[in-house]
């Protein structure tokens, strides 16, 4: 008998009466003609997806559950850089749970972003404060990515340099991820011994890490390899725990210029690896060379203090090639979790968190001592302690914890570290004294004494902001999230139709598995017998996106799109030096490719090659050829996405992947635009050698307000050996790891494997077929007021389209910010501003979107052409008009004086259906420039702004 | 239709350089100022580096575009503009004057001559 709650009628915004009556619009006589004529013969799949049949809902779910009852849950103590940590219900229930945060964009649109703006905000000053540092950003994607962002600042400063040092107490999956990011740059890493460094021996030294407190848990004293660093030039990086930082000195007292780290323990589950977030903090001095997104503070149109990303020119959107960072995603929905839950306990209860921890550690230690199995104890800096015990004894302390289902870190040193965490309860320390050998009453009471010498203590001042105080009970805290959640508009209020990002539906059964403890509460180091229900879900998702991009292997690895885009290239640069082709080094790039693509290339050690487009924004065929040829000999890839930037399938695209082959290149094809081929064509099938995929576009995983993502690369079975390696899997590994975390960030594959799982091939297939028929019903009803300027050669676009808004620059001095802004006061955020095409707008509606949304989004569309030919025509002043002017706040509508040429109604409610839904910007136009020429980037209370906004009025 | 003072040499990317002096001021056009909008953040080279001409030596940030400020000569950079620290501004309003960037003490006056006089930087931006 069939289920009853099968989902793709569910996740499909349309029926079959909306598609008829779409394709009767397009005067196309079915879905099939259609997709006929928009994806090229040449490359059309014509076999179904061998993927299995599509579960219902609640059948999905329960098998997800069932296998991940394969992980064992155990008490976990093994730390190195991962440690348990207590999300507060009010957190998880008001911001993990809510898509009123988790479908959120990335924040470019400000005055619709004004919630998790603030809470990122707020994170920087967490991050500012805990480190003694000036600035922060508002995260990265976990420890090892960011010691490696800090490595890139440091070279920037030291042009020339050669070797970073790394102290050998830094994590080792740290030391990993720099050495793979090192090599291709041609850096070398050297593992020193802080206490006792070789200066002589390195060649150009550019800058220095050292981990605070050690891999081992002891809290060394800085000082003197600081100040001898300084002394000779080097940049002083160090990579703290945060939580320890609530009770140690802070970095930047003993000479940090920059301090990286991860705040996981800051409320955020394990999730077997991620994700999490990272953070950056640095001094002024380094604020502009400072990678990844900044929150800043400027005002609005009406004078008020309003939040908004800070110097975007630095991304690699603009500077392309010559940007020092390609991270773009960072994990926005993680920073906004462990904002909340620094706000809620704020610095007394952190600290009493944080020495609880401590005391804990201090009395495991004290009770090990003397225990006849235990030869040595390492008295924790904070959290951790190792312990030595006799040779014969090792594997009986193992097999009693495996007993008590605890797990310790055997290390490689032969001792044994455990690590106590905001979880640990008083009855872990009587069994871990017993698993040592000793009797449970032998525990000695908790002390709080710090137990560091002085010069460790912390004496500065800690979230001394007011935002740290506010919200400490829950009915405070609960009504400030809603409060923030309310300023942004995110898909549970409207469609977010931003061209290349694929906003489509995160459904509720797909989030499911992150609130269950067998998937959130699994340590990414924890042995493979109690991981077996993650290794089941690797594996499916794995043979999946092999079967839907027709590849032959998949690393789920890399934790978001560019560093999917890394890893692919590190995947090619492997194969090439394997053959002894080391001089393979040029990049072919699309002068149309996005701005990660040369980014990534730059720091996969390839140079950067344009290739021209022509006007219809298709790769230049002869040009391209040309390049292959007249560089055969260094050509190492071509990176070219599909369907193209400008959202057409190229038809040539086969012949394009066999001129890069014939000249001994490898094809990269960027899967951002995934979604317009699932089930309809695969990149393996038409010649390219490796692709990434964004799970958190086109396989459900919400964008989180700017992260997380997840971006797995497939390749063919030549490049399978080049595929990331993590110190985990063992072995011989030709290319390092580019993340922490094995798996990157495990826990939300989840989501992707729902969603597959509850489409089944035949599902995933319609959805493509939708998302194209969308797209191309929104092209056809606007393009007589906004052309339409891209299309395939029969005249079709593929899953999104780009408008042309240039001539209106020319008749109405409308531009496409003022479009933009004014779709807000309709309820909308905009499309994608201004890429890949300078003034256009690029729609991509997807699959989800219901015919009847976006009928509504296009009569927006259409009422704000009637508003611009009004300017255009003389009817409205070329200043003050509905657009120049948007959006509209309910502050300004309803001020005592209104003294604009047009009404207060026709500014608010525009059409008869936003009265129905409106969504109230909470500010108006934000000032770019006053807040890129003042940077403000920690919350030093709203006051001081406000105060500083009324002087300058 | 832009400035362009006629005592001063011009390279296609933008920049202006004083001509025949021994240490010249370099800058940005009045064009290129224009295209950038406000700017709002200079980062200058530091006092003494030696810079070969085409070289990357300065960054002008808009909120639009960061862009790369090539020496137009090769020599030593001689002073730079610490007024545009707190005014970046300073480029939008007066390009040609308190706006110049940074000082070059020209090693080879010869290389000057590769540069476009103003009509010709004027053809090179359609104007």
């Amino acid at each position: 008998m069939e289920a009853t709650d099968d989902f793709p009628r569910r996740h499909l915004g349309s029926g079959p009466a909306q598609i008829t009556a779409m394709l009767s619009q397009l005067g196309v006589s079915s879905l099939e003609d259609l997709i006929d004529a928009v994806v090229p013969e040449s490359i059309r799949l014509r076999s179904p997806l061998q993927a299995p049949a599509a579960l219902g809902e609640r059948e999905a779910v329960r098998r997800l559950r069932e296998m991940m009852a394969g992980n064992a849950l155990q008490r976990c103590f093994l730390g190195q850089g991962f440690a348990r940590s207590v999300m507060p219900a009010v957190i998880q229930r008001n911001v993990l749970e809510n898509p009123g945060w988790y479908t959120a964009y990335t924040p470019y649109q400000a005055e619709i972003a004004q919630g998790r703006l603030e809470m990122l905000l707020n994170f920087q000053t967490l991050a500012t404060s805990l480190t003694g540092l000036e600035v922060a950003n508002a995260s990265l994607l976990d420890e090892g990515t960011a010691a490696a962002e800090a490595m890139h600042m440091a070279l920037g400063t030291h042009p020339g340099g050669q070797t970073f040092l790394v102290s050998n107490t830094c994590y080792g999956q740290t030391i990993d991820v720099l050495r793979t990011r090192a090599e291709p740059l041609g850096l070398r890493v050297a593992v020193m011994d802080h206490a006792n460094p070789a200066w002589e021996e390195w060649e150009k030294p550019f800058g220095l890490l050292v981990q605070y407190p050690a891999e081992d848990g002891a809290v060394h004293d800085f000082g003197p390899v600081m100040d001898e660093g300084a002394r000779r030039g080097l940049t002083r990086v160090v990579a703290a725990d945060p939580l320890a930082l609530v009770l140690l000195r802070p970095p930047a007292e003993f000479g940090a210029e920059i301090v990286v780290g991860s705040m996981q323990r800051f409320g955020l589950p394990l999730g077997m690896g991620g994700p999490h977030a990272a953070f950056l903090a640095c001094s002024d001095a380094w604020k502009r060379r400072i990678p990844g997104r900044l929150v800043g503070v400027s005002r609005d149109s009406a004078g008020r203090p309003a939040f908004r990303l800070a110097l975007q020119t630095r991304e690699q959107h603009i500077r392309r090639d010559k940007a020092t960072s390609n991270i773009c995603t960072s994990q926005v929905l993680l920073a906004v979790l462990a904002a909340a839950y620094a706000m809620y306990h704020g610095a007394e209860g952190l600290r009493r968190i944080a020495g609880r921890i401590h005391a804990m550690a201090n009395s495991l230690a004290e009770s090990m001592k003397g225990l006849p199995w235990v030869e040595s104890v390492q008295a924790p800096g904070f959290d951790t302690v190792v312990a030595g015990v006799a040779a014969n004894r090792r594997d009986a302390v193992l097999g009693r914890a495996e007993e008590r289902g605890m797990l310790l870190h055997a290390r490689d040193d032969g001792r044994i570290g455990v690590t106590l965490d905001e979880a640990a309860r008083e009855e872990d320390l009587r069994d871990l004294v017993w698993v040592f050998g000793g009797e449970p009453e032998a525990v000695r009471p908790l002390g709080q004494e710090e137990g560091f010498s002085p010069i460790h203590r912390r004496t500065a001042p800690l979230l001394e902001e007011a935002v740290f105080h506010r919200y400490q009970t829950e009915t405070e805290m609960m009504r400030y999230l809603r409060r923030l959640e309310g300023r942004d508009l995110t898909l549970n209020v409207s469609m977010i139709p931003l061209g290349s990002c694929t906003m489509k539906l995160n459904a509720a059964s797909e989030m499911l598995a992150l609130s269950w403890p067998e998937v959130m509460e699994m340590h990414p180091f924890a042995p493979a017998s109690q991981i077996q229900g993650y290794l089941r879900l690797f594996a499916d998702l794995e043979k999946w996106l092999a079967e839907i991009t027709g590849f032959d292997a998949v690393s789920l690895q890399p934790n978001a799109g560019s560093q999917g885009e890394y890893a692919g290239l590190l995947a090619i640069r492997g194969f090439h030096r394997a053959r002894g082709e080391e001089r393979r080094n040029v990049c072919l790039i699309p002068a149309s490719a996005h701005g990660t693509n040369p980014a990534s290339a730059v720091m996969a050690g390839f140079r950067v090659m344009p290739v021209a487009c022509d006007r219809e924004g298709n790769i230049d065929a002869g040009d391209l050829a040309a390049k292959a040829e007249a560089h055969a000999a260094e050509l190492a890839a071509l990176m070219v996405t599909y369907p193209s930037t400008h959202g057409v399938f190229e038809e040539g695209i086969r012949d394009l992947c066999a001129v890069i082959h014939e000249h001994g290149g490898q094809v990269y094809l960027d899967g951002a635009n995934m979604n317009a081929q699932v089930g309809l064509c695969r990149p393996a099938d038409y010649g390219a050698d490796v692709c990434h995929l964004n799970l958190h576009k086109t396989f459900c995983i919400p964008h989180g307000g700017g992260g997380p993502g997840v971006g797995p690369i497939a390749v063919r079975a030549h490049l399978a050996p080049y595929l990331p390696g993590h110190r985990r899997f063992g072995g011989e590994q030709a290319t390092g790891a580019v993340c922490s975390a094995p798996w990157g960030s495990a826990s939300i594959l989840t989501i992707s494997w729902t969603y597959i799982a509850m489409m089944g091939a035949e599902g995933l297939r319609a959805a493509t077929k939708l998302a194209i028929l969308n797209a191309n019903y929104v092209a056809r009803r606007l393009d007589p007021y906004f052309p339409v300027l891209y299309r395939g050669e029969r005249g079709w676009v593929a899953h999104e389209c780009i408008v042309d808004l240039r001539p209106f620059r020319e008749s109405s001095g409308i531009e496409v910010e003022d479009v933009a802004k004014r779709l807000m006061d309709y309820g909308y955020h905009s499309p994608t501003m201004s890429w890949p095409a300078p003034g256009t707008l690029m729609i991509e509606p997807t699959e989800s979107e219901s015919k009847e949304e976006l009928d509504r989004f296009c009569e927006a569309m259409i009422a704000i052409h009637g508003e611009i030919m009004e300017v255009a025509s003389g009817a409205a002043d070329r200043k003050d008009n509905l657009l120049k002017r948007a959006p509209h706040t309910a502050e300004v509508l309803c001020a005592e004086v209104w003294d604009r040429p047009y009404s207060r109604e026709r500014a608010a409610f525009p059409l008869r259906w936003v009265r129905e839904n409106k969504f109230w910007p909470a500010v108006g136009r934000i000032d770019n420039v006053h807040g890129d020429r003042r940077l403000i980037c920690t919350c030093e209370g709203m006051s001081a702004y406000t105060a500083e906004a009324e002087e300058e009025r | 239709m832009s400035e362009c003072p006629e005592n001063l040499s011009y390279r296609d990317s933008h920049e202006w350089i004083e001509r025949e002096k021994d240490v010249a001021a370099v800058g940005i056009t009045d064009h290129a100022q224009g295209e950038l909008g406000d700017l709002v953040y200079i980062e200058l080279p530091a006092v003494g580096r030696l810079v070969e001409a085409g070289e990357a030596v300065a960054v002008v940030e808009s909120v639009k575009a960061a862009s790369d400020i090539y020496a137009p000569v090769s020599g030593e950079v001689a002073e730079v503009n610490e007024e545009l620290e707190s005014d970046p501004g300073l480029v939008n309003r007066e390009p040609y004057k308190r706006g110049w960037l940074f000082r070059l003490r020209v090693r080879e006056a010869a290389e000057s001559a590769e540069l476009l006089d103003a009509a010709a930087y004027r053809a090179s931006i359609g104007e």
